[in-house]
């Protein structure tokens, strides 16, 4: 299905889905975390009476609303794109990954929706109460919405809890929770939205810290900047634990990625941490690819090794090993991968001959090989192999993991020293008079943004080539229309949401500027 | 046990219920199809945008649940339609894009473009939306140009990659039917929910002529649909076409039949109601019956061993409730999703009445501190 496959459509069809999502996840984690900070500040209110505090929570949903009408238009487009632009995928996994994507809509997107309607509309039409609880109903139903959508793309990590079936060409799903508790999906769901939590916290931050800078509104300021820096403390800790467990997890499933994340081109024992690096290309070669070796590196020796498998001595294998493979350490070579994918695929071709040519029993009995766990385990999770050419191309791009990786990580340190910093100005009370810290605050509020989109670069580039770990390459998946149809959309998508994104920071900085109402 | 047929047609009732509920929210898009020819002045277009504004998510949540729920249950229409006829859908989505923006954005501060052009933003979304969509739908009777191979991926026959359903008749008199029955719902939504009488009286005014159109085409889509011929399955699979189809599967299922003509006639039970009486909730007559006419439509498309996706060059690529759609295992864990429906649709309900409480006015307006 892969040959005569026109690379210039699966560029402009990957391009297309990654500026989509790019874009949608320029505004989904502000609300993640925004509707959470809004829902505490208006318990508070309900709680105190206090009326500043729902001043403070209206002038926090005003932003809140700017910024979700436009998530929610990107949204709608990523969803439609696999039908679109990923259509072979579309079928080939439509069991499993679009029964995700109904629950969202129809558990996640409805209650979030509702609510929110009550909670602009319904100042003066419901009952304090309600509309307290209609506002955490927002958050729980948009994080909800951000459950579903990982649980999906966790899959592609890891695919778990299905058989393939020669009769209609597809994987098909043997168990729910298999790929609700997919290991993956787990930290992936965690971290994410903990990283949409952390964003929001610096946004306010931020925020409140540059009227503190202009000395207006400062009670509403400190008391922002209490709340955030308390939710993004937390939320801080809670990104490097998860994300922590996130990278044990791919050294498990998608050893590629991680040595592909920590530059790994050979394996070893006593493997370091590197802390920060330099990557060049080291002149050695597999194949037609270059490694990578470091000109500078700052590591911690052993560390590597004893955060993956708990011994300092522990082998972590490097990219070379993972390609070639490993006899004593016992790892397959690609080329023997290769070998036991197109088995597989040869296989369902001389299923799809029988059934044509009506030989019943040798459809039959091949059709029983499918389910045969032996073969599944042996062959079948091969399958996307058969249409890999060149045993290094199953290695992503090693400097864009590796630089995603590092500097998201090293961002993530520096935001808990930011919001433990926050804590400690604000409690000294010498908050108003740090002007280097609240300037500091301020341009901060980019910062998570990057770090976030540099998460998503890291896991989706750093599944290349596949679209499904191991059973189908991206090459495979793709909408077969004229490239021209696909770069017509790209540019219409580009400028389209370009065009809006500028009105969206417009409209934003001008009611920051305005302030809260009186 | 439950069966992996019985399932499959419980999840295209599931779907067509989706559908009927989805063309009566597009109510919002009639409204905004009428946002520079119905108000007279800037306070009836404010009273109008807001209005329709606190109700536009539904629509929009509503179409996106559609196609989470058609990819779940039958991922092949899923992938077929969407790769095949990508120009279509990908013109629809963008009139949804530039819709979500537009209220939020239209009156804010610093907005970049000016009120005008999120306006006229609305007003693509209404008038483009309901008309492709249905015409689109229309494809479920009239065919497309695809085809599958054995790995069932999809292959459109021509370039226009579902453009060409734009030049059919049959398919045009259908998304014109939808385009004219939103903004008849629009018109009944604001006669039922705005307090200023003004506009009040000029949406019963507009009435006539939408109800009029709207049945023009609509009769016009039945009448050729009904004479027709369909896509037949037979039991080995094989799809021929058969003379009057549709109009054996009507007849061929009762309560079907009565499910469609009850919502014709709550259709028109509501819009005559809205002309001839000062009734304020023709709405509901005409929404209600929106949602069971879309229905058996959707019902006599897929039911009865018929295709509801027909290739028009490849019969036998042809779609059917029982070839495009999910394992029985993935059908029942989803049916047991779809049990919470009920659940969403109370506390809509529940939010719905909270929000509408009393008529929008200026006044009304003035107290808010939400408005478009
Ligand atoms: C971790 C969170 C997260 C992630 C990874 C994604 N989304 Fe999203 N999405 C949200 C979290 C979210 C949200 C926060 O819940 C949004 C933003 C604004 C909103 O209404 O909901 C949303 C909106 C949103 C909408 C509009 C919903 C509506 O009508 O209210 C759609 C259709 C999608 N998304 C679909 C997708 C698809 C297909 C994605 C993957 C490729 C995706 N989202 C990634
Ligand atoms: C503190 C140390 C951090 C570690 C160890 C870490 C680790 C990781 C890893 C390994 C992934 C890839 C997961 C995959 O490929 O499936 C990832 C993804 C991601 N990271 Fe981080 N990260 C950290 C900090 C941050 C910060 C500060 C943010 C944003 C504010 C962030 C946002 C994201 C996002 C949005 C993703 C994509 C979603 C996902 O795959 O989980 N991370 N992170
Ligand atoms: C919202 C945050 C997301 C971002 C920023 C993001 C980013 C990206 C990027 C950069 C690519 C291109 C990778 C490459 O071509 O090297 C990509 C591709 C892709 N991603 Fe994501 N992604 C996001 C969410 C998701 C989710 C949640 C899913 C699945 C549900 C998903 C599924 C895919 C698919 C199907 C492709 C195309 C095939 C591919 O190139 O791998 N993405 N994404």
């Amino acid at each position: 299905m892969i040959e005569n496959l026109d690379l210039t459509l699966l560029d402009w069809s990957r391009a297309q889905f990654a500026l989509t999502a790019i874009y949608h996840w320029l505004f989904v984690p502000l609300t993640l975390g925004l509707s959470f900070i809004v829902a505490i500040m208006e318990t508070i209110y309900v709680r105190t009476g206090d009326e500043e505090w729902k001043r403070m929570t209206r002038f926090w949903m005003t932003l809140f609303g700017i910024n979700f009408a436009i998530g929610v238009a990107t949204g709608i487009i990523l969803e439609f794109e696999f039908g679109t632009n990923w259509s072979n995928y579309s079928w080939f996994v439509g069991d499993i990954f679009g029964a995700p994507l109904a629950i969202e809509g129809i558990l996640a997107f409805f209650l979030e929706s509702t609510f929110v309607a009550v909670m602009f509309f319904g100042w003066n039409k419901v009952s304090r109460r309600f509309h307290l609880v209609s506002t955490w109903l927002v958050a729980v139903g948009a994080n909800l919405s951000a459950l579903w959508i990982l649980v999906a793309n966790s899959w592609m990590q890891n695919p778990v809890g299905m058989v393939f079936n020669p009769d209609t060409a597809r994987n098909e799903m043997t168990s729910f929770w298999a790929l609700l508790f997919n290991p993956v999906a787990v930290g992936k769901f965690l971290h994410t939205i903990s990283s949409g939590f952390l964003l929001a916290s610096m946004f306010v931050l931020g925020i409140s810290s540059w009227y503190l800078l202009k000395k207006r509104e400062e009670q509403l300021a400190k008391r922002s900047i209490l709340i955030s820096g308390i939710f993004g403390l937390l939320s801080s800790l809670m990104v490097a634990y998860t994300g922590d467990m996130s990278t044990r997890t791919i050294a498990r499933v998608q050893p590629v990625k991680f040595a592909a994340l920590e530059a790994l081109s050979e394996g070893k024992q006593e493997a370091g941490l590197t802390i920060v690096g330099i990557l060049k290309d080291s002149g050695r070669k597999i194949g037609g690819r270059s490694l990578t070796e470091f000109s500078l590196k700052i590591e911690v020796p052993g560390l590597l090794s004893l955060m993956t498998s708990g011994d300092r001595d522990a082998f972590v294998p490097g990219i070379s090993d993972l390609v070639n493979g490993n006899e004593a350490r016992s790892i397959m070579p690609v080329t023997e991968k290769i070998l036991r994918g197109k088995e597989a695929k040869e296989l369902l071709s001389g299923y799809k001959a029988s059934k044509h040519e009506k030989m019943v029993q040798k459809a039959d009995s091949i059709s029983a090989v499918f389910r045969d766990p032996g073969f599944i385990s042996g062959n079948f999770r091969y399958f996307g192999y058969a249409f890999i050419d060149k045993p290094e191309d199953v290695v992503p791009n090693v400097k864009l993991a590796y630089y995603t990786f590092h500097v998201m990580v090293l961002l993530g340190f520096f935001f808990i020293i930011m919001f433990a910093l926050a804590l400690f100005y604000l409690f000294r009370g010498t908050i108003s008079a740090r002007k280097w810290f609240l300037w500091l605050a301020v341009w901060s509020i980019l910062l998570p943004y990057v770090s976030g989109e540099l998460g998503w670069a890291l896991a989706e580039a750093g599944r290349q080539p596949w679209i499904i770990q191991d059973l189908m390459p991206v090459g495979a998946a793709v909408t077969r229309i004229s490239p021209g149809s696909v770069i017509t959309t790209f540019i219409l998508f580009a400028v389209l949401f370009t065009v809006l994104l500028i009105s969206e920071i417009s409209i934003m900085v001008r009611q920051i500027k305005l302030g809260p109402k009186h | 046990m439950i069966s992996h047929l019985f399932l499959q047609h419980y999840w295209w009732m599931i779907i067509s219920l989706l559908a009927g509920i989805l063309v009566f929210l597009m109510f919002v898009q009639g409204g905004q199809s009428m946002i520079f020819t119905l108000p007279l002045n800037d306070g009836q277009r404010r009273l109008l945008v807001n209005a329709f504004g606190r109700k536009w998510e539904f629509t929009f949540t509503t179409l996106v649940t559609f196609g989470g729920a058609f990819f779940a249950s039958f991922p092949l229409f899923y992938s077929a339609s969407f790769g095949g006829a990508y120009w279509v859908w990908i013109a629809i989505l963008f009139s949804f894009i530039v819709q979500a923006v537009a209220y939020e954005y239209r009156t804010k501060p610093a907005n970049v473009y000016g009120q005008r052009t999120f306006d006229i933003f609305l007003f693509i979304n209404g008038t483009l939306g309901p008309f492709l969509i249905g015409t689109a739908v229309a494809t479920f009777f009239t065919g497309s140009a695809f085809s599958l191979n054995e790995m069932n991926q999809v292959r459109w026959a021509n370039g226009w990659h579902g453009l060409e359903a734009l030049v059919s008749g049959r398919n045009l008199s259908l998304g014109l039917a939808v385009l004219f029955l939103s903004r008849v719902n629009g018109l009944l939504y604001i006669i039922n929910s705005v307090g200023e009488t003004d506009l009040v009286e000029r949406s019963r005014k507009k009435l006539l002529m939408n109800s009029l159109t709207f049945l023009v085409f609509f009769l016009f889509f039945l009448v050729t649909l009904l004479l027709s011929g369909g896509f037949a399955v037979a039991g080995s699979g094989e799809v021929s076409m058969e003379k009057f189809k549709y109009l054996h599967n009507l007849f061929g299922m009762p309560l079907v039949l009565i499910l469609f003509l009850a919502g014709v006639v709550g259709v028109l039970f509501g819009i005559g109601a809205s002309l001839f009486s000062p009734a304020r909730n023709g709405i509901w007559f005409t929404g209600t019956g929106s949602i069971l006419a879309v229905i058996g439509l959707f019902l006599i498309a897929g039911f009865n061993n018929t295709a509801f996706y027909p290739s028009s060059t490849d019969l036998n690529s042809s779609l059917t409730i029982q070839n495009a759609s999910s394992s029985l295992f993935t059908l029942k864990t989803m049916m047991f999703v779809s049990f919470l429906v009920p659940v969403v649709l109370a506390y809509i309900w529940f939010a719905w009445k909270a929000i509408n409480r009393n008529r929008i006015t200026e006044e009304e307006l003035r107290g808010e501190g939400h408005v478009y």
